[in-house]
């Protein structure tokens, strides 16, 4: 089973912070990582890899720098490695980005496309399923268990908000898993050693001759109008109160907004 | 795709067993209170079948017009399917903008359709307005957290239509209006329906009735109340509110995912959201921020979580709960 994986790299969210001034994002000195969902799907990767053989290869569509990512991915076990990177790239917005992806995944045939179910950079969600439409693929999100696969079908667990479906798909097909379908596997340094200098493919838009027109900032059917960071709305300020009155204060409140049952 | 003759604002409306989802009826209303100067219509578009019920509460919410495909083969959700009829109605009608709620199906559904048909998508919206600069007729100026909530982004489509967006549930309030009437359209399908997905099974979740996204009054658990969450749980059930929790407590495995509240849990806006031990990172504000009414139990005076409450407590969640239980469960006894 042929499989492909969708990884990108992201600034690590939790470390951002905002400047208060000028409500800009202070990314400098912000470490990257592998978006969290995009290592789980690696992981699911190499385990159907590990039962039912076939190679596992990985794309990334990014700056020069990803690079170091992909080596990494290496040193876990995938096959091959493909970096798209070109200038006219910069900017894309989820159309634009997927099509780059779904052009260069049609340079082979896969089994199984396999997306994180979002990137905490952007948090949309829309890459994995508009990279199928461009493939002409089905696609299924969300999905949290890969209960089987057999020679002509895939069947999945796909969790919805509530309940979870059993679906069963014929390849080849797109996934979107969610970071909870496998627990990533610790790497050992001589794998990390033995892999540090083997090539990427990086492939720029020469490669992969798309219309210019359809690429980066310009090509983005979205353009975003204008960013801010979150303005904090300080109601009142935090007091101490001894436990009884802090107690007698949720009271009051309760009682003043009907929160108390019934009987009380 | 582009065209210029684009008007109205359709609703994609994701239904199932008769019952409607709260996310497609939060829009219905907020894009009839977006468009009330205007020309332009609201138009629910629901593919299944449209009983007497289903249309008066789609008009009920603001819907002027209900374009409904009652195809067997689009009755139930599949997304391959649904992404087909849509697309055919999107070439009929060419309505200036598209909803989906931001459920699990919206999110999945929306983006094929964006691709299909080459227009621009934002995802997970919290905020929608018109955009009336320089010559954009009623084109909406769509705003969405980035950056696990530390930045906010507003989006436009220029140059493509319908403009289309997938908006978090709960964050829009559903509202009726006074004089209902909705047109009914019918929509007939040309394109061949054949769908390889197959549901096998459909698994409830157990634990189903807490359904947090709906509480009038949830009391919170984060991980500063981990070691007294009986306490916190016991406070919850006296009070008939629904348990909330931070990520925290989820990762942590002592709260089921489903009580998550948050960027990547549910979105709340209940009438008290009462957070004990939860310091307030942006991920967990912004989905509980539009709450009425914030108390916040804290022993850190400097915890975001006081930025906004509206009663902020800085004291021990554990002492204070002792304090409320007694008192409550007094109270309680007749
Ligand atoms: C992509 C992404 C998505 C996320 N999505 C979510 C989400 O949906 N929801 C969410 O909640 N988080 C989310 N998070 C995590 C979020 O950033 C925080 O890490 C999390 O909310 C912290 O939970 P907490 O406040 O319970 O824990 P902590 O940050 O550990 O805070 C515990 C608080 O308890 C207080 N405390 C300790 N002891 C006591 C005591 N005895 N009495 C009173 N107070 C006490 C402390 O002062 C502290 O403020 C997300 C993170 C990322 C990166
Ligand atoms: N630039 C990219 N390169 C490779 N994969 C990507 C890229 N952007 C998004 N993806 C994939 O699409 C998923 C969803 O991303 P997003 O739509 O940005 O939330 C991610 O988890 C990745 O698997």
């Amino acid at each position: 089973m042929n499989i492909a994986v969708l990884v990108k790299q992201v600034p690590n969210t939790t470390e951002i912070k905002v400047d208060k001034e000028t409500g800009a994002l202070i990314r400098k000195g912000i470490p990257t990582i592998i978006n969290p969902d995009d290592l789980s799907a690696v992981e699911v990767a190499l385990k159907l890899k590990a039962t039912h053989g076939g190679k596992v290869h990985v794309f990334t569509m990014g700056p020069k720098s990803a690079e170091s990512m992909l080596r990494e991915l290496y040193a876990r076990g995938v096959d091959d490695a493909t970096l798209l990177c070109d200038k006219a790239f910069a900017g894309s917005d989820t159309w634009s980005t997927s099509l780059v992806l779904s052009t260069a995944l049609k340079r082979h045939r896969f089994d199984l496309v396999i997306a994180g179910r979002q990137a905490i950079d952007g948090d949309t969600a829309q890459v994995g399923p508009q990279v199928a439409e461009f493939l002409g693929i089905p696609h299924i999100s969300y999905v949290d268990e890969i209960r089987g696969v057999d020679a002509t079908h895939c069947f999945l667990r796909k969790k919805e908000e509530k309940q979870s479906m059993h679906l069963k798909c014929p390849f080849p097909l797109l996934i979107t898993v969610l970071d909870g379908i496998a627990k990533p596997r610790y790497m050992n340094m001589t794998h990390i050693f033995n892999n540090a200098s083997r090539d990427v493919e990086i492939l720029d838009n020469d490669a992969l001759a798309i219309e210019k027109a359809d690429l980066g900032i310009k090509g983005s059917p979205t353009k975003v109008k204008k960013t801010y960071a979150k303005s904090i709305t300080k109601k009142t300020t935090a007091e101490s109160l001894a436990p009884e009155d802090a107690a007698e204060r949720i009271l009051a409140v309760l009682r003043e907004k009907g929160g108390m049952p019934d009987a009380l | 795709m582009r065209y210029d003759d684009g008007k109205d604002c359709f609703i994609y409306i994701q239904h199932e067993h008769g019952v409607i989802e709260n996310g497609s009826l939060e829009l219905i209303t907020k894009a009839k209170e977006l468009l009330s100067d205007t020309e332009e219509n609201v138009v629910a578009v629901l593919l299944g079948t449209l009983d007497q019920n289903t249309h008066d509460t789609l008009a009920d919410y603001g819907a002027d017009a209900i374009i409904v495909c009652e195809h067997p083969d689009v009755s139930a959700y599949d997304c391959l399917n649904h992404a087909a009829v849509l697309t055919e109605i999107i070439e009929t009608h060419h309505p200036k903008s598209f909803l989906f709620p931001g459920t699990v199906r919206g999110r999945e559904l929306a983006p094929r359709i964006s691709a299909r048909v080459h227009t621009g998508l934002t995802a997970d919206a919290t905020r929608i307005e018109l955009d009336n600069d320089e010559g954009q007729t009623h084109s909406l100026a769509i705003t969405r957290p980035a950056f696990g909530g530390n930045l906010f982004a507003t989006i436009i489509t220029p140059d493509h239509v319908p403009q289309m967006a997938t908006i978090r549930p709960g964050v829009f309030e559903m509202k009726k209006v006074n004089t209902p009437y909705a047109k009914r359209i019918d929509h007939t399908t040309d394109v061949e329906l054949k769908s390889p997905i197959e549901i096998e099974a459909i698994i409830p979740k157990e634990n189903d009735n807490a359904s947090i996204a709906d509480a009038k009054l949830i009391v919170s658990a984060g991980r500063g109340v981990k070691d007294c969450l009986d306490m916190v749980q016991h406070v919850a059930k006296t009070l008939n509110a629904e348990l909330g929790a931070s990520r925290a407590l989820v990762d942590d495995g002592v709260v089921a995912k489903l009580s998550q509240v948050g960027q990547t849990g549910s979105t709340v806006r209940p009438l008290l959201y009462m957070a004990c031990g939860i310091s307030g990172a942006l991920q967990h504000t912004a989905g509980m921020d539009k709450s009425e009414t914030i108390i916040a139990i804290n022993n850190d005076p400097a915890a975001p979580i006081f930025d906004v409450a509206d009663l902020g407590i800085i004291g021990d969640a554990k002492e204070i709960l002792t304090h409320l239980m007694r008192r409550l469960d007094v109270s309680n006894t007749p």
